[in-house]
């Protein structure tokens, strides 16, 4: 995918998420969560199509599932972890979930364990710009950029502007050796 | 694993990075202590004993908190109500307590050392809760963690430590942490409570009061301990007070107006801090407590965390 793609993507995940909060009657109530780092940006982009299609800013989030991992690092390669900011009461809410790539979902089962340890929302969504198969749980996405089968040997890479790369870009490259 | 170490003894021997690894992660633990449902699985299913030889209320507690926080589980053993009375020396109350599998074990002993005799011999972790006159080192990374938070560094700054410095496990620790973050440690106190030799730490070291702290970014109040008092040492809590104690008119007077006071518990009130100073604006001595709590998290998450089966998570 490149910049133009990521673009058209965005904007037209904003426009389903839009619609169907609309038909849920959640317009009101929607808040948007990105999970760190990968989600972030891309929640930021999101909120504005969303500001757009809706009328009203969301209220944004960020969590860092760090503390919620099923699997602590390896001696010597503690994660680095960030601060999670969720400044809403998240009850009641409709939270959209937001990850730049769905993979093994592991990672959305910690962010829903975490997301509930703040409250009980009304409804989760999860929205991804690339959802690459290779799911170890079962959860999936209820909002995805771009849909495709990626073996497991290679990885995917969603490179913004606002993280620093050049310009906006998904790469699949073979895995590095651990 | 906290670097290149497996145990949280000294800071002597932990390098800028790994201070510095601790505090940026105890501001995530930090993040945490605000939260509606204080509580995190990270360390589900590890579990934390506290083995005190000592009588304690703040780091004992402030272990348990950090422990439950992060989902271990902790269990409290206390020498006076424990088998030590009938006899068992501090190696064996220790082996036996590993053999229940805890992953991390925090002592505090009265004598210098002994967490890391206790920690040549077993397999787990050991965190030191204090340790004779030798290291506070969780007490030493709080007052750090305490500085950035108010002073923004410690690069540049100056820190003045003030009371005891002979007998002050706490003045260890910071001595050998602030420098390494870029403090200047001046120390102060009675010549009788002054170690030799300590400049060679990179300190410097004065016996007045007014001429330790002024101009300081922050001054650290040490406990003067009851047991010192009348002992030749210093003669009684009002000449001490009077020459190395901070009242309203002193603080007021000689330290700049952004001055912070740590103090690391329990305060003798009217002795080395009058009430208003303790009570004051300046004084961070809760901030402190507060910081205490995220600072071990990151030392039991470190450590204990580190010791889980290595499992593949992709980018999901």
């Amino acid at each position: 995918m490149n910049a133009q793609d990521i673009d058209r993507s965005v904007r037209r995940l904003g426009r389903d998420i839009a619609e169907r909060a609309r038909a849920a009657g959640a317009a009101k109530d929607l808040a948007i969560v990105g999970i760190r780092r990968g989600g972030v940006h891309l929640a930021q982009r999101l909120r504005a199509e969303l500001a757009q299609a809706l009328g009203a800013e969301p209220p944004i989030g960020t969590l860092d599932i760090a503390l919620y991992r099923d699997d602590l690092a390896e001696k010597g390669a503690a994660p680095v972890i960030g601060p999670t900011d969720i400044r809403f009461p998240v009850q009641g809410k409709t939270v959209v979930l937001v990850d730049d790539v769905l993979y093994t979902g592991r990672t959305v089962r910690a962010a829903l364990d975490e997301i509930v340890d703040f409250g009980r929302p009304r409804r989760v969504w999860l929205a991804v710009l690339v959802d690459r198969g290779g799911r170890e749980l079962p959860i999936a996405a209820d909002f995805a950029g771009a849909r495709v089968e990626v073996p497991d040997d290679q990885d995917v890479q969603v490179r913004l502007r606002e993280a620093g790369a050049p310009e906006d870009a998904v790469v699949v490259k073979p895995r590095r050796a651990p | 694993m906290i670097g290149r170490h497996r145990h949280c003894i000294a800071l002597a021997e932990y390098s800028r990075e790994e201070l510095l690894e601790v505090l940026d992660l105890a501001v995530s633990m930090k993040e945490v202590l605000q939260r509606p449902l204080k509580k995190v699985p990270s360390l589900r299913g590890k579990s934390v004993v506290n083995l005190f030889f000592e009588a304690s209320t703040r780091t004992r507690s402030s272990f348990e908190i950090a422990s439950k926080i992060l989902s271990a589980d902790c269990l409290n053993w206390t020498s006076a109500s424990s088998s030590v009375t009938k006899g068992e020396t501090l190696v064996d109350t220790a082996k036996n307590l590993e053999a229940m599998r805890p992953d991390v074990l925090v002592i505090r002993h009265s004598a210098g050392g002994a967490p890391r005799l206790v920690a040549e011999r077993v397999g787990c972790a050991v965190v030191s809760a204090g340790d004779g006159a030798h290291e506070h080192p969780s007490q030493g990374l709080l007052d750090c963690f305490t500085l950035r938070e108010k002073l923004g560094t410690l690069e540049g700054k100056t820190v003045a430590i003030v009371g005891d410095i002979s007998h002050s496990r706490v003045a260890r620790s910071d001595l050998h942490a602030m420098p390494k973050l870029g403090a200047k440690v001046r120390l102060c106190g009675p010549p009788t409570m002054m170690p030799a030799g300590v400049e060679s730490l990179g300190a410097t070291v004065h016996h007045d009061l007014r001429e330790a702290v002024d101009g300081a970014d922050a001054v650290v109040m040490l406990r003067i301990q009851h047991e010192r008092i009348g002992d030749p040492l210093i003669p009684n809590t009002r000449e001490y007070s009077k020459y190395w104690g901070l009242n309203a008119k002193k603080a007021e007077e000689w330290l700049k107006p952004s001055c912070v006071i740590l103090h690391p518990g329990p305060i003798n009130r009217g002795v080395e801090l009058s009430p208003e100073v303790a009570d004051g604006p300046r004084s961070v001595i809760l901030d402190q407590v507060q910081n205490g709590v995220a600072v071990r998290m990151a030392i039991l998450y470190l450590l204990a965390g580190g010791k889980a089966a290595e499992s593949a998570e992709g980018k999901a």
